[in-house]
C-alpha cells in the first residue's frame, strides 16, 4: 500500500503542479478561441485538440483544475464538518435533539433546492466575475450537501453512546464535550472519509449542473465539471476519445485521494 | 383587390414551379404507394403537448398534433408558401377588408361521423373569439374592439365579419382548425387526416389515420397513405439522436447543425438542408427607463450609435460557421430571405469592421485606454449578455461575441439563467443589460409581429408598454406598423413593411444575428417526404408520407 | 409504548407538513414563479397577457395556497398541475408505479454490487483488490448521472441499471468503510488470530456490529435513488414522477411541486424511520 500513497502523492502533485504551471505549459491560455481551428483533433500545437469554438482543450483542462481541484475539496471538507456536528452531536446527545437533527435532515433531504439555487443566483448581481460566482456555488454545495453523511453519523454516534468505552469513560469523569471529541469523533472517520470523498466529485459535477441557473463557472472560465458535461454529446464522441481525458484525469484525482484518505483511516483504526 | 383575386394573382408567379414540383411528388410518390401503403410513421415531440384543444394551441408540440388532426378551411402550402383551398372551395374577402366569405365543400364528415357544414365554422369562430379564452389563434383576428360576426348564407356559405379591417385576414384561417357543434365528441372529432387515438402523458401520442378523411389521391386513392404516426415526447436531443441511428425514428425536425454534420458524414442522404429559415436569433440591450440598471449604462444603450457600433463588431460570418457549422446565414433584419414576399431585398448585409466600430464609439465620447473601453466619464464599458440556458448554439454565439468585443475593449460577462428566471428579467424586473434569444417566425405576415414592434405593446422586448413612443422612430413604426395592417394592398402593405425594416436596421434596436438553416433528417425508409422552411418543416404533406416496412 | 407511537407519527405528519409548506415557500420565492413562456408569444395581445399573469397571483400568498391546498387535500383533491391540465392525483397515479420500480431495482442492483465488492474487499483485504474496487466505484462516480442515462440509452439497457450505477459507488464507499472499520477492532482480529471461520467472523460478530450504520446507509440511499431517478427518468424518456417533477421545476408548476415534495418528503422519512426502527431493534438484540 505504501507504494500505491506514494503513487497517490505524486499524482496529486504533478496535477497540481501542471495546474499551477498553466500559463506555461498552455501559454495559449484557457479563453483564445482558434476560430479556423474548431473542433480539431490532437495536433503539436494543441495537444488535446480544440474544442467547438476552437479554444485549446489542453490549456482548459489546465485551468479548470485549478478551480475545481482547489474548491472542490474544500466544499467537501465543509460539508463533511457539518455532517460531523450535525450528525455526531445529534447521535451523541440522543432523546429529543437526535430526533429533532433528524427530522430536520430528513427535511433536507427531501427539499427542492433547485429553487433556492435560482434564488440564490437572483440576488448575484448579472456583472459578478466568474471567480465568486464559483465561490459561491461551491459553498452553496458544501452547505447543502451533509444530509446523507449526518444520518449514518447520527446512528453510528447513539451506537457510541452506549459503547462500553463511553460509559467507562463517562463513569471516569471525562467531561461531556472532552468524551465526544477524543472517543466519539475519531470514530466517525470512516463515515466521514466516505462523505469527503464522494463529495468531491458529485460537487465538481454538481457545479456544471448549476450552470443552467447562471451559477457555476461563467464563460470563458473552464472547470472540470463544465469540461466532462461535453461526455454528454455521446452521439457525436465515438471516434474523439481525447475528449475523454477530463474524465480520466478526475478519476485519478479521486482515486489519489482514497488512497491517502486510507492510510488514515488505518491509522484512526 | 379581393382575397380572391390576391390568390390568384401570387400563384401566377409560382405556378408552374408548384406543378412541376407536385408533377415530381406524385411521380415518386405514386410507384411507392402501390408498393407500400400504410406503415406507421414514428418521431419525436420535444415537450408535452399541453392541450388537445384546437384553439387553445400555444405551444410548438400542440401546434404539431393541430396540424396533422385539425381541418382548415385554407391552408398555406408549406412548400410554395402560397394559400390553398382545403374545406374551403373558394374565398372572398370584402373590400374594406372586414368580411371573409367562404364556400365550403359539401359532403364530408367529421372522424366520428358528424356531418361538416357552415354552422360549425360559425361554432367555431364564436368559440375561438371568446374573449375568456385567451387564445393566440384568436387574438391574432382581433385588430379592433367589437364582436365577430358569423353569417351563415346556406349550409355551404358562410361569411365572417370583424369590428375592423384584418390584414392578411385569408392566411390567418391556416390555424383555425375547424370544430363540430354537434358532435358529441367536441373537439375530439376532427376534419383532419388523423385523429389522436392514444395519449400517454409523458410518453406517446398515438395519431391513427381518420377513416372518413376526406381527400384523396390523384388516382382517387384515400389519403392519408400511413396507418398511424407515433410521437415520442423526448426533449433531450442526444437521445433523439441516438434513436433516430437505431432506425427508431423516421424523422427529425430542426436537426442541430452539429448532428447534421456529423450524419452528413456518414449517411448523406438522410439530412436535408432546406436554406435559411424564417427564425432569427438577435441581442437587444435594455431600453427601459424605470430598469434598475446604472444611468450611464442606459445611456449607452439608448445610443443608436453605440448599438450599431456593437452590431459593427459582430462577426456574424463567424457565428454562422463556428456555431452552426455553416448551416446559417448572417441576418439582415426582422425577416429573413426565406420569406420571399415580405423580406426587404434592399437591406444591406451589417459589415463586420472591428476598426470602424471603435471610431463610432469614438464620436460619442468613447475612448480605449489601455485595452479597456470607457465612456466619457471614464466608466468602464462592461455589461452581461444573458440567455437561456441549454440551448448550445446561443450560448457559444454569446461567448464568441465576448471574444469580438473584448477586441474593441468591451468585457462582457456571459450568463446563463433557467428559462423562467429569463422571462421574469425581461418582462417584469428589467433587471438586465443585454439579452440573445431567437424568434419564432410562424407566420409569413407581419402581422404576425405586430405585438412585437407596437411601442404599447409587452413584446416590444427592448423597452415594452410605452404609453407615448420615447423615439421618433420608435413612433414612425408604430404608424407604419398600424398603416400596413388597415391596408388590404399588398403593394402599399409591403412599402410600409420594408420601411419598418429600413428603421430597424438603422437604429438597430434588435441586433439580428444569424438566420438559421431549416435542417432536419428523414429515414430512407419513408417516401414522399420533401422537407421545407416553414413549420412543420418534414411533415407538412404527412398525408401524402408512406413508410416502407422495414 | 403507544404513546411513543403516536409520538412518532405525530411528528413524522408534522415533518411532512413542514415539508409541503418549505416547497411551496421556496418554489414561490424563486424569481420565475408569476410568468409563463407563453406571454412572449407574439399573437397575445395585452389583456390575454395580463389575464396569464393574474392566473399566477391566486397562489401570490402562499400561506393562504397551502391552506386552501391542505383543505382539498383532506378530501382527496391533490389540485390541478397548472402546466399539464391534468389533476395531480391521476398524474402521480399513473406515474409512480413505474418510478417505483425504477427506484426499487436501481437500489437492489446497487445494493448488491456494493455488499459483493464491499465483502469481498474486507474479507480478502489484498491492496489491490481494494484499488480496482476503488478504481471501479471511483469511475462511477466520476461519470456524470446524465452520462450514465445516455449510455443506458445507447446500449439499451434499462434505466434501472443507470439507477444503480449511480448509487452503488456511494452505498460501496459508505459499506466498505464501516466494514474495514469493524473488521480492524480489537475483538474480531483476536477472533481471527484464534482461527475462527470468515463466515461465522461475519456474521456472527461484524455484520451485527454495523448493521444498525448499514441500516442508516440503506435509509439515506433511498434519497440517492430519488435524486438519480430525475435525469435518468429525463433522458430515458421514462413517464414517471422524476420527469414529472423536472417539468414541473421548469414551469413553477406549484400544485404539481408541493405533491411531488410531500411524496419524496413521505418516502424519505419513512425510509429513515425504517432504518432506525430495525436498527434500534437490532441494538436491542444485541445488548
Amino acid at each position: 500500500m505504501n507504494l500505491w500513497r506514494k503513487l497517490a502523492c505524486v499524482i496529486l502533485a504533478v496535477v497540481l503542479c501542471a495546474s499551477f504551471a498553466a500559463n506555461w505549459l498552455a501559454p495559449a491560455g484557457y479563453a483564445r478561441q482558434y476560430r479556423e481551428a474548431t473542433n480539431a483533433g490532437p495536433s503539436r500545437t494543441h495537444w488535446l485538440g480544440t474544442d467547438e469554438i476552437g479554444r485549446d482543450r489542453f490549456a482548459r483542462v489546465l485551468y479548470g483544475t485549478r478551480i475545481s481541484l482547489l474548491l472542490a475539496p474544500a466544499a467537501a471538507l465543509l460539508s463533511t464538518l457539518m455532517a460531523a456536528l450535525i450528525g455526531g452531536l445529534a447521535g451523541y446527545l440522543g432523546g429529543v435533539w437526535a430526533r429533532m437533527a433528524m427530522a430536520v435532515t430528513d427535511l433536507f433531504l427531501s427539499l427542492p433546492w433547485l429553487f433556492l439555487l435560482i434564488t440564490a443566483r437572483a440576488l448575484m448581481p448579472l456583472n459578478v466575475s466568474p471567480l465568486i460566482s464559483v465561490l459561491v456555488t461551491f459553498l452553496l454545495l458544501g452547505l447543502l450537501g451533509w444530509t446523507t453523511a449526518a444520518r449514518v453519523l447520527c446512528t453510528t454516534a447513539g451506537s457510541l453512546r452506549s459503547a462500553d468505552f463511553v460509559r467507562q469513560a463517562r463513569a471516569a469523569g471525562i467531561p461531556g464535550q472532552r468524551l465526544f471529541w477524543i472517543h466519539v469523533m475519531p470514530n466517525l472517520k470512516p463515515v466521514l472519509y466516505a462523505q469527503f470523498w464522494i463529495s468531491i466529485p458529485v460537487f465538481i459535477l454538481s457545479e456544471a449542473n448549476l450552470g443552467i441557473l447562471g451559477l457555476g463557472v461563467a464563460e470563458p472560465m473552464p472547470s472540470w465539471g463544465s469540461l466532462l458535461k461535453e461526455l454528454e454529446g455521446l452521439v457525436s464522441l465515438g471516434d474523439e476519445p481525447w475528449k475523454f481525458v477530463p474524465l480520466i484525469l478526475l478519476v485519478l484525482v479521486v482515486i489519489s485521494f482514497q488512497l491517502l484518505l486510507s492510510r488514515h483511516d488505518e491509522v484512526a483504526a | 383587390m379581393s382575397g380572391r383575386h390576391k390568390m390568384r394573382g401570387q400563384m401566377s408567379k409560382t405556378c408552374w414551379k408548384s406543378i412541376a414540383v407536385g408533377v415530381i411528388c406524385v411521380a415518386s410518390l405514386s410507384a411507392h404507394v402501390a408498393a407500400q401503403a400504410g406503415g406507421e410513421l414514428k418521431f419525436c415531440l420535444r415537450m408535452e403537448p399541453k392541450t388537445f384543444d384546437p384553439l387553445k394551441v400555444e405551444d410548438e408540440a400542440s401546434a404539431a398534433i393541430r396540424y396533422l388532426t385539425g381541418g382548415v378551411l385554407v391552408r398555406v402550402n408549406r412548400q410554395t408558401q402560397e394559400l390553398e383551398p382545403e374545406l374551403a372551395q373558394s374565398w372572398n374577402i370584402s373590400k374594406d377588408g372586414r368580411q371573409i366569405t367562404f364556400r365550403l365543400r359539401s359532403g364530408i364528415s367529421f372522424s366520428d361521423g358528424t356531418p361538416f357544414a357552415a354552422e360549425d365554422v360559425a361554432y367555431t369562430v364564436q368559440q375561438l373569439m371568446d374573449p375568456a379564452l385567451h387564445s393566440a389563434t384568436g387574438d391574432a383576428f382581433r385588430s379592433g374592439t367589437g364582436n365577430v360576426e358569423s353569417k351563415v348564407i346556406s349550409p355551404t356559405q358562410i361569411s365572417i365579419t370583424f369590428p375592423a379591417p384584418v390584414a392578411g385576414l385569408d392566411r390567418l384561417f391556416d390555424q383555425v382548425a375547424i370544430l363540430s357543434e354537434r358532435s358529441p365528441k367536441k373537439e375530439t372529432a376532427v376534419l383532419g387526416p388523423f385523429i389522436v387515438a392514444d395519449y400517454k402523458p409523458g410518453a406517446t401520442v398515438l395519431l391513427k389515420r381518420n377513416p372518413n378523411y376526406w381527400k384523396t389521391d390523384g388516382q382517387g386513392r384515400k389519403l392519408p397513405y400511413l396507418d398511424s404516426i407515433r410521437l415520442d415526447i423526448q426533449p433531450n436531443r442526444d437521445v433523439e439522436m441516438l434513436r433516430f441511428k437505431r432506425g427508431e425514428l423516421d424523422l427529425i425536425n430542426s436537426l442541430d447543425s452539429e448532428y447534421f454534420d456529423k450524419l452528413a458524414a456518414t449517411s448523406p442522404q438522410l439530412v436535408h438542408d432546406a436554406g435559411p429559415s424564417l427564425d432569427s436569433e438577435q441581442l437587444w440591450f435594455n431600453e427601459v427607463a424605470k430598469a434598475p440598471i446604472p444611468r450611464y449604462k442606459k445611456n449607452w444603450f439608448r445610443s443608436a450609435n453605440f448599438r450599431r457600433a456593437i452590431s459593427e463588431a459582430i462577426n456574424r460570418e463567424d457565428l454562422s460557421r463556428i456555431v452552426f457549422h455553416g448551416h446559417a446565414q448572417p441576418a439582415l433584419g426582422p425577416f429573413s430571405p426565406a420569406n420571399k414576399f415580405w423580406f426587404n431585398s434592399n437591406l444591406q448585409p451589417q459589415t463586420y469592421s472591428p476598426d470602424a466600430a471603435l471610431k463610432a464609439l469614438q464620436t460619442d465620447g468613447f475612448r480605449l485606454e489601455n485595452g479597456v473601453l470607457k465612456d466619457k466619464d471614464r466608466n468602464e464599458v462592461v455589461f452581461s449578455i444573458v440567455t437561456n440556458a441549454g440551448s448550445k448554439p446561443r450560448e457559444r454565439m454569446a461567448v464568441l461575441i465576448q471574444d469580438d468585443l473584448q477586441k474593441i475593449g468591451i468585457h462582457v460577462n456571459v450568463v446563463t439563467l433557467d428559462f423562467p428566471s429569463l422571462i421574469e428579467r425581461m418582462t417584469q424586473s428589467f433587471d438586465y443589460e443585454a439579452i440573445i434569444l431567437g424568434l419564432t417566425n410562424v407566420d409569413l405576415d407581419p402581422n404576425g409581429e405586430m405585438n412585437v414592434w407596437l411601442s404599447s405593446s409587452e413584446n416590444h422586448q427592448w423597452n415594452p408598454q410605452q404609453k407615448v413612443p420615447e423615439t421618433s422612430w420608435e413612433a414612425e413604426i408604430d404608424r407604419l406598423m398600424r398603416a400596413q395592417a388597415a391596408s388590404t394592398d399588398p403593394r402599399r402593405r409591403k412599402e410600409a413593411f420594408d420601411r419598418v425594416q429600413e428603421i430597424v436596421a438603422e437604429e438597430q434596436p434588435f441586433i439580428f444575428l444569424i438566420n438559421k438553416n431549416a435542417l432536419s433528417a428523414v429515414s430512407t425508409a419513408v417516401h414522399g417526404a420533401a422537407p421545407v422552411i416553414l413549420s412543420p418543416q418534414t411533415f407538412w404533406n404527412a398525408d401524402r408520407l408512406t413508410v416502407a416496412a422495414k | 409504548m403507544r404513546a411513543r407511537i403516536a409520538g412518532h407519527a405525530l411528528a413524522l405528519v408534522a415533518t411532512v407538513f413542514l415539508g409541503g409548506l418549505f416547497s411551496a415557500t421556496l418554489v414561490r420565492l424563486a424569481p420565475g414563479f408569476d410568468v409563463d413562456e407563453q406571454q412572449l408569444d407574439p399573437h397575445l395581445n395585452a389583456e390575454s397577457v395580463q389575464a396569464l399573469r393574474a392566473a399566477r397571483r391566486q397562489e401570490h400568498n402562499i400561506f393562504q395556497f397551502y391552506f386552501s391546498y391542505m383543505n382539498r387535500a383532506a378530501h382527496g383533491d391533490l389540485g390541478t398541475s397548472l402546466a399539464l391540465g391534468q389533476p395531480v392525483r391521476t398524474l402521480l397515479r399513473d406515474r409512480a408505479p413505474l418510478t417505483l420500480r425504477l427506484l426499487a431495482v436501481g437500489l437492489g442492483l446497487g445494493w448488491v454490487a456494493a455488499l459483493t465488492l464491499a465483502l469481498t474487499a474486507a474479507w480478502l483485504r489484498l491492496s489491490a483488490y481494494d484499488l480496482l474496487t476503488t478504481l471501479v466505484s471511483g469511475t462511477f462516480l466520476c461519470i456524470p448521472a446524465a452520462v450514465l442515462a445516455l449510455l443506458s440509452v445507447l446500449w439499451n439497457v434499462p434505466g434501472s441499471l443507470a439507477i444503480a450505477l449511480i448509487v452503488f459507488p456511494r452505498i460501496y464507499r459508505y459499506a466498505r468503510n464501516l466494514l474495514a472499520k469493524s473488521y480492524s477492532l480489537p475483538h474480531i482480529i483476536t477472533a481471527r488470530a484464534k482461527g475462527l471461520g470468515e463466515a461465522r467472523i461475519l456474521f456472527w460478530h461484524v455484520l451485527p456490529g454495523v448493521a444498525p450504520q448499514l441500516l442508516a446507509v440503506a435509509g439515506v440511499s433511498v434519497s440517492m435513488a430519488v435524486g438519480a431517478v430525475i435525469p435518468v427518468e429525463a433522458l430515458c424518456g421514462l413517464a414517471g414522477v422524476g420527469q414529472l417533477a423536472w417539468q414541473a421545476a421548469l414551469a413553477r408548476d406549484l400544485p404539481l411541486l408541493v405533491n411531488i415534495t410531500i411524496l419524496v418528503t413521505l418516502v424519505t422519512l419513512l425510509a429513515n424511520s425504517g432504518a432506525d426502527v430495525i436498527g434500534h431493534m437490532v441494538r436491542a438484540q444485541e445488548s
